[in-house]
Parts: C-alpha cells; sequence; structure tokens
C-alpha cells in the first residue's frame, strides 16, 4: 500500500475498510476481484485478482498440432472470435510460408472490421451499464450487435465461435448473396452510431461521472505497455493496422482516432472507441467494393511439421495488439504457444488509475479497460 | 400452459366445473396454481462465467427476451433469486464461489448447466484447472448443451424447467420439506479441489471395462 495516512477528525475513531469486489459481481466483467482498502469511499489501495477462469489454454496448445487450436482462439476473447483466429493465422502462416488468396485477404479484412463494431458497440452498452444506466443503451448495442453476428453464422455457421480462419485462407467461402447484406448492415450502422452519440456522447451524467476520472498519463501508457483504444485514448498515435500493415490494411484509407492533449480519463476512452467504429465503416465499404470473386484457400495441408523456428504474429485487436508467439520444434505440434492478451496487459493498470477516485468509480475505470476474463486468464 | 380450472387433478365432473365457473369460482389444487405462478416469475441471478454468459445475456435483450417467459428480474445478490445459471467454465478456483453462491440462495432453487463446459469441463475438460461439470457439487436440473448454446436454447432450457417446477409437489419436495439446501464447499488446495466431488450429488459411473476378477474376488469373499 503506498504511503497513506488516514483521515482523522478528532472525537472520531476510523479505520480502513477492505472489501472483496468479485469474483461475482455484475460490474467486473466475469469473474474477475478487485480487492480494494477503502477510506470512507476512496480507494486507498487496489489489488486485482485474477485466474478464476484460467482454462490452461496455451498448455493444452501445446499438445494438440497446430489447427486443432484454432478453435480455442474463438474461446480467448470470446466477443472477438474472428480477430483471434487472423493473428493465431498469422503467426502460423509465418511458420510454413504460405501465399494467401487476394478474397481471402479482403474477407479477413471485412469479417476483421465487423468484429471491431461488435466489440466496441457492446463494450460501450457496458460500459454505460456499469454507470448505472441499466437497459437501454445495451439492448441498443445488443440489436446491432445481432446483426452483424448473423452475418457471422451465414458465413461460418456459428454465432459466436466463428473458427472460421486456416492457415493460407479461410474455411469456406461466405454464401451467395452475403456481400450484398453485408453492405446494407454497413450502410445502417452510421444511422445507429448518430443515434447512440447523440444519447450519449453529451449526456450530462455520463460526462460527469466519466470526465477526469481514471487519469492515464501517456508516459505511464507507454510504459506499461498498453495497447489500443486504451493507449489511443491517452494520446499515442499507434495502430498496428498502421504500422504492421498486416494483411491488406496498407489497401485503405483510414484515419485512427487518437485524443491528442487530452488526460486520458474514461471519457476518452469512450470516445475514442465511438470514433474508431465510423472508421472501421469506411474500411468495410473500401473492402467492400474491392473485393472480387476468386479462391479463397491457399494449398495448406491440414497437418504439417514446420521446420525449427520461432514466430510471432500480431494483429490490432478491437481491445489492442494480440500476439501469438510460436515455437515450432520440428513436430506436428508446438514446442510452446503463448498468447500475449491485451487486455490482461492494459488490466495493470487498474492500481494507478484507481487509486484516490471513489469506490463507485472504480468500477466505471474497470468498464472503460475493456476486460474479457477469457484472455486475462486464458 | 394449462389454465387452472382445467387441472386434471381435480376430479370434477364437467357439468359442475362449467356451472362453477359461470359462478366465478376456480376448483384447483393448491400445487397447481403455486407452481403454475413460481414457474411463471422465475428470477435467475445474474452470474455470468465465461463465453456463455453472454449468449445468456442476449437472451435477455430485446430479440430473445426472456421476460416473455417472465424472467427478465435479473437479480445480482443470490438472496433475491431462484435460478442459477451456471454461465460457462467453472474452473477449480471458481468451484467453491460457485457452490457458495448455491447455499446463499433462498429455496425454492433451481440449476441450469448452461454449455458443454457447465456440464462436462467441454473442450477444456484435459486440462488441468478445469472442473469437469459442476453437478459434481450442487444438483442441476437442466443439462444445457452447446458451445455456447444459442439464447433460443436458454429459452427452452428455461421453458424445460418450467415443466420441471409444475411436477412439484409442495408437500413432498425437499425445497420445501428440508429447509435451505446447502451442500459442503469444496477446498481449493492450489492444484485441485478438496473432496473431489460430493458423494450426495454425484457418483462416477461403473466402468464398464473393469477387470471381471475383481467381481469373482468379491463374490467370493461374500
Amino acid at each position: 500500500m503506498p504511503n497513506y495516512e488516514l483521515i482523522q477528525q478528532d472525537g472520531l475513531e476510523t479505520s480502513l475498510l477492505e472489501v472483496s469486489m468479485g469474483p461475482h459481481h455484475p460490474s467486473t466483467h466475469g469473474v474477475f476481484r478487485m480487492d480494494v482498502k477503502l477510506d470512507g469511499e476512496t480507494v486507498v489501495d487496489l489489488k486485482p485478482v485474477f485466474g478464476y477462469l484460467h482454462r490452461n489454454h496455451e498448455k493444452l496448445a501445446e499438445a494438440m498440432s497446430y489447427l486443432a487450436s484454432m478453435p480455442f482462439t474463438d474461446r480467448l476473447d470470446y466477443f472477438n472470435s474472428m480477430t483471434n483466429n487472423w493473428a493465431y493465422a498469422l503467426a502460423a502462416e509465418q511458420l510454413i510460408e504460405i501465399e494467401i488468396p487476394e478474397r481471402a485477404e479482403y474477407l479477413r479484412v471485412i469479417m476483421s472490421e465487423l468484429t471491431r463494431l461488435v466489440n466496441h458497440v457492446s463494450l460501450v452498452g457496458f460500459f454505460v451499464n456499469d454507470l448505472g444506466a441499466l437497459g437501454t443503451p445495451l439492448l441498443y448495442a445488443f440489436r446491432e450487435r445481432e446483426k452483424i453476428l448473423d452475418l457471422f453464422e451465414q458465413a461460418s455457421g456459428a454465432r459466436m465461435m466463428c473458427n472460421y480462419f486456416r492457415f493460407g485462407g479461410l474455411r469456406c467461402d461466405v454464401p451467395e448473396g452475403w456481400l450484398d447484406r453485408t453492405r446494407e448492415v454497413v450502410d445502417r450502422f452510421p444511422k445507429f452510431l448518430d443515434e447512440y452519440e447523440k444519447l450519449l456522447c453529451e449526456n450530462e451524467i455520463i460526462l460527469s461521472r466519466t470526465q477526469g476520472v481514471g487519469n492515464l498519463s501517456k508516459e505511464l501508457a507507454i510504459n506499461a505497455g498498453i495497447t489500443g483504444p486504451m493507449l489511443r485514448a491517452s494520446g499515442v498515435n499507434y495502430d498496428i493496422r498502421k504500422v504492421d500493415n498486416y494483411g491488406i490494411y496498407d489497401r485503405f484509407k483510414f484515419r485512427v482516432p487518437y485524443s491528442k492533449g487530452k488526460v486520458g480519463d474514461c471519457y476518452d476512452r469512450f470516445m475514442v472507441r465511438m470514433l474508431e467504429m465510423r472508421e472501421s465503416i469506411e474500411i468495410l465499404k473500401q473492402a467492400l467494393d474491392g473485393i472480387e470473386a476468386g479462391p479463397i484457400m491457399g494449398n495448406a495441408g491440414k497437418v504439417f511439421k514446420p521446420a525449427k523456428a520461432e514466430a510471432y504474429g500480431r494483429v490490432e485487436a478491437p481491445k489492442g495488439e494480440l500476439g501469438f508467439y510460436l515455437v515450432a520444434d520440428g513436430t506436428t505440434q508446438p514446442y510452446r504457444y503463448r498468447v500475449r492478451p491485451p487486455s490482461f496487459i492494459n488490466l495493470t493498470v487498474l492500481q494507478d488509475m484507481c487509486i484516490g477516485q471513489q469506490v463507485a468509480d472504480a468500477v466505471i475505470i474497470l468498464g472503460s479497460i475493456d476486460i474479457v476474463l477469457g484472455e486475462v486468464d486464458r | 400452459m394449462t389454465t387452472p380450472n382445467t387441472c386434471p387433478s381435480v376430479e370434477l365432473d364437467d357439468a359442475t366445473r362449467a356451472e362453477l365457473e359461470r359462478a366465478g369460482v376456480i376448483v384447483s389444487k393448491v400445487d397447481f396454481l403455486y407452481n403454475w405462478a413460481r414457474g411463471g416469475s422465475i428470477w435467475p441471478l445474474t452470474f455470468g462465467l465465461a463465453c456463455c454468459a453472454i449468449e445468456m445475456i442476449a437472451s435477455a435483450t430485446s430479440r430473445f427476451d426472456i421476460s416473455r417467459f417472465g424472467s427478465e428480474v435479473f437479480r445480482p445478490s443470490p438472496r433475491q433469486a431462484d435460478l442459477m445459471i451456471v454461465s460457462g467454465t467453472v474452473t477449480k478456483k471458481m468451484a467453491p464461489q460457485v457452490v457458495r453462491i448455491y447455499n446463499q440462495m433462498p429455496e425454492p432453487k433451481w440449476v441450469i448447466a448452461m454449455g458443454a463446459c457447465a456440464i462436462s469441463g467441454g473442450p477444456f475438460k484435459q486440462g488441468y484447472n478445469v472442473l469437469k461439470g459442476i453437478d459434481r457439487y450442487i444438483p442441476v436440473d437442466v443439462y444445457l448443451p452447446g458451445c455456447p448454446p444459442r439464447p433460443e436454447a436458454v429459452l427452452q432450457s428455461l421453458n424445460y424447467l418450467q415443466e420441471k417446477i409444475r411436477t412439484q409437489d409442495i408437500k413432498s419436495d425437499p425445497a420445501f420439506t428440508e429447509g435451505r439446501r446447502q451442500y459442503p464447499v469444496p477446498e481449493f488446495t492450489g492444484t485441485d479441489l478438496e473432496p473431489a466431488y460430493n458423494p450426495d450429488v454425484w457418483q462416477p459411473p461403473a466402468n464398464p471395462n473393469a477387470p471381471a476378477e475383481e467381481k469373482v474376488e468379491k463374490e467370493a469373499t461374500a
């Protein structure tokens, strides 16, 4: 606990109150626990406790063939199965060096950006839910989410656990008319965003609850290895889609929203995500215009033995940099399989952001980090 | 759902029943009314463990709308909830908490094991840290398979539960006769759970491939 002197008043004996929030707590976004020490309502110390959803993902993957852990990556960050698939495919494709057909690249971008919409729209819903707006914004968010999940279901057969990517391409082509339906959804999405922004962005309660709460300085964000919208909300212009240009992202024109000269509070994190959705729509429109017919799968076998090598594949997942590190030892199974989960590493600054805030704000700060416990604990 | 005045358990000839209905009188068993009311207003616990929790939330949103079945009142506190939907992977670290929350729920209470993980460990069954089914520690009423189950499946499992509630007998059901049922909370030792299962609730299945000699020996000693 940092040096802290209890607020003392004559005639009043006070002491610190220790509260264990979680693992069963409606605002912890899963099974996460915060051990907080409170002086009245002020958070004096906070200790995150996790591991309640440790599903030994990495260990299981080391005992199965490369392709067999693809469905397990779906269950890491269960909002964004498509980007998880992509990051893993990128890592494995480095090991076996395979050409990816043009149509597959386009579909990968489309799926990835649709996933970003799903994630951000649900996050904003949950975030506002944490603020106390129970219901309406979350219901609006899930209404839009369902439309995109329908598209995923038509393409891959599953709503959430898509398992759609393969090394060298995709599992199957999208059905007939899918691109038109996607275009319809994408064209209608800005109208929903207008409504959502009108409802939330200048809402007085949201402004007063989130502005100046949970400040994260640029220096701390960089030093702690924060990535994704959270880093950009602290004023760093860093997006792996621009840095790495993985896939075919160099062909698309889009902007990276980041909050320049702001403090990096909860409101900035919320706004960065709202703006990012607009840019995703721009990418989707360009990708839907550019996609052409063709094969969707390169010729990779289902079981292969890569030579001894290491590979690291990373994507800009909706929550930050998602990376897969693979060590191949010449067999059909990886020798080491490691996930670099964005939400786990973003969570490390929770304590710094929460100390000195009110206990009710700790809930919002946690919500604005955007964690998913499947990815934190793996 | 059958309406109270057609309750089959009360023996009345049709003429008498019709006459009573005209007078605004319904003849039924207390069980029937009680179960009908409870089945139509099950309050689930806001209790998300993993991926399945998202589909559970989705079943409460506008497209699927669980409130059509009277269960939209998700309560964050176990003291106010009737139904625990174990939605997702139960790890060994989490299992004691799940049992503790179950113990805190007032009677009558029910459990839906949602998803492959809660039923049996699912895809993570081979791992070292996943409980191979929550039914080892608490009684489960409805098993809902899928990975994750669709929101429609959540609604169907709720319907199955309502059917089950309709057959409960207030006089003999343990939910009403035994007071609040509590089960021993297992202890997480850092590597495993102690005990490995609750023998009152769950028994390991008989091994069909067990060697025949043991059987003979047992018979001989008997």
